[in-house]
């Protein structure tokens, strides 16, 4: 089973990184660029079939690790 | 003071906290590994130092703050024990939760390798009585990823209840964003727990202890920490 796990910073904690990819993005004339926020992607491949348990699992790897609650939201997909 | 100064992969100020603990109180610290799981015996003080543990890979600290050790240190500060966390080692004690708050990239995005003003807001804490409240000290400091970040409920609740040991000031102590070079929020260089013995702080005090550097502004930072355990004793 596959799984994503996507990774994204509050809204209104400070991104730099994202400013400057955003002014990247801006000086490489690319049109329509309001704002970047860069976050992280997590593929992850599960042992077994049980999605509800393989879901439990992801919420428990987010909370303990992959995200940090104080500045991050995190969003789990399993994608068969 | 029998102190430890814990080795993470990646750890690589470890030696230069090693220096300034026996330079000053005269006894080399226990160096421990970060897949023990004791301290040793009688520990009083344990330091995590600066460095780029696991190579800052996920968020700086993430993934060190869950090595074997960091149960004896939560252990240990439980029973009241001191630990005290440099750079990265601020960054992990965030991670494992024995601090409040983050280290967020530096608002100007660069790595700073320089010299700052930090202003000592008290001086009743094992960590400072080697110094004047208001006294202002300069030290270096070495990060990408300094800039201090809470919510506005724990900052209010960390300004209040005095736990903001340390601030990045201008020369003369007044509070100047110029100065605040990572953008940290209020200003916060150093905090401590809410039993106040755990301290984070991102500058390197350790780095200055002896003149031939230049400066020995750190030195009361461990001569205080001497004298507390001194009279503790």
């Amino acid at each position: 089973m596959r799984a994503r796990v996507t990774v994204t910073l509050k809204s209104g904690v400070l991104d730099p990184q994202g400013k400057a990819i955003e002014g990247a993005l801006k000086a490489l004339g690319i049109a329509g660029v309001a704002s970047v926020r860069q976050g992280k992607v997590f593929d992850i491949e599960l042992e077994g079939e049980d999605v509800a348990r393989a879901e439990g699992a992801l919420k428990d790897a987010a909370e303990k690790l992959l995200a940090n609650p104080i500045i991050e939201n995190y969003r789990i997909e399993v994608v068969g | 003071m029998k102190s430890a100064v814990l080795i993470f992969p990646g750890s690589n100020r470890e030696r230069d906290a090693a220096r300034a603990l026996k330079l000053i109180s005269g006894h080399a610290p226990a160096m421990v590994f970060h897949a023990e799981t004791e301290l040793p015996a009688g520990t009083d003080l344990v330091v995590l130092p600066g460095g780029f543990s696991y190579g800052d890979y996920l968020r700086c600290g993430a993934i060190a703050a869950h090595a074997p050790i960091m149960e004896a240190v939560r252990s240990h500060v439980r029973r009241g024990g001191l630990a005290i966390g440099i750079c990265n080692g601020f960054q992990i004690l965030c991670e494992a939760e024995l601090l409040p708050g983050v280290l967020l990239r530096n608002s100007g995005i660069k790595f700073l390798c320089r010299e700052v003003c930090l202003r000592i807001e008290r001086s009743d804490t094992p960590f400072t009585r080697g110094y004047n409240a208001g006294q202002v000290i300069r030290v270096p400091i070495a990060h990408g990823e300094g800039s201090y970040f809470a919510s506005p409920a724990t900052i209010a609740r960390l300004e209040n209840e005095g736990r903001v040991l340390f601030r990045y000031t201008a020369p003369d102590g007044s509070r100047n964003e110029a100065w605040n070079v990572n953008g940290s929020t209020n200003a916060i260089a150093g905090v401590l727990s809410e039993k106040l013995n755990v301290l984070g702080l991102m500058p390197h005090p350790e780095n200055h202890v002896e003149s031939a550097i230049g400066s020995t502004d750190g030195r009361g930072f461990f001569a205080g920490l001497v004298a507390h355990f001194a009279q503790a004793a």
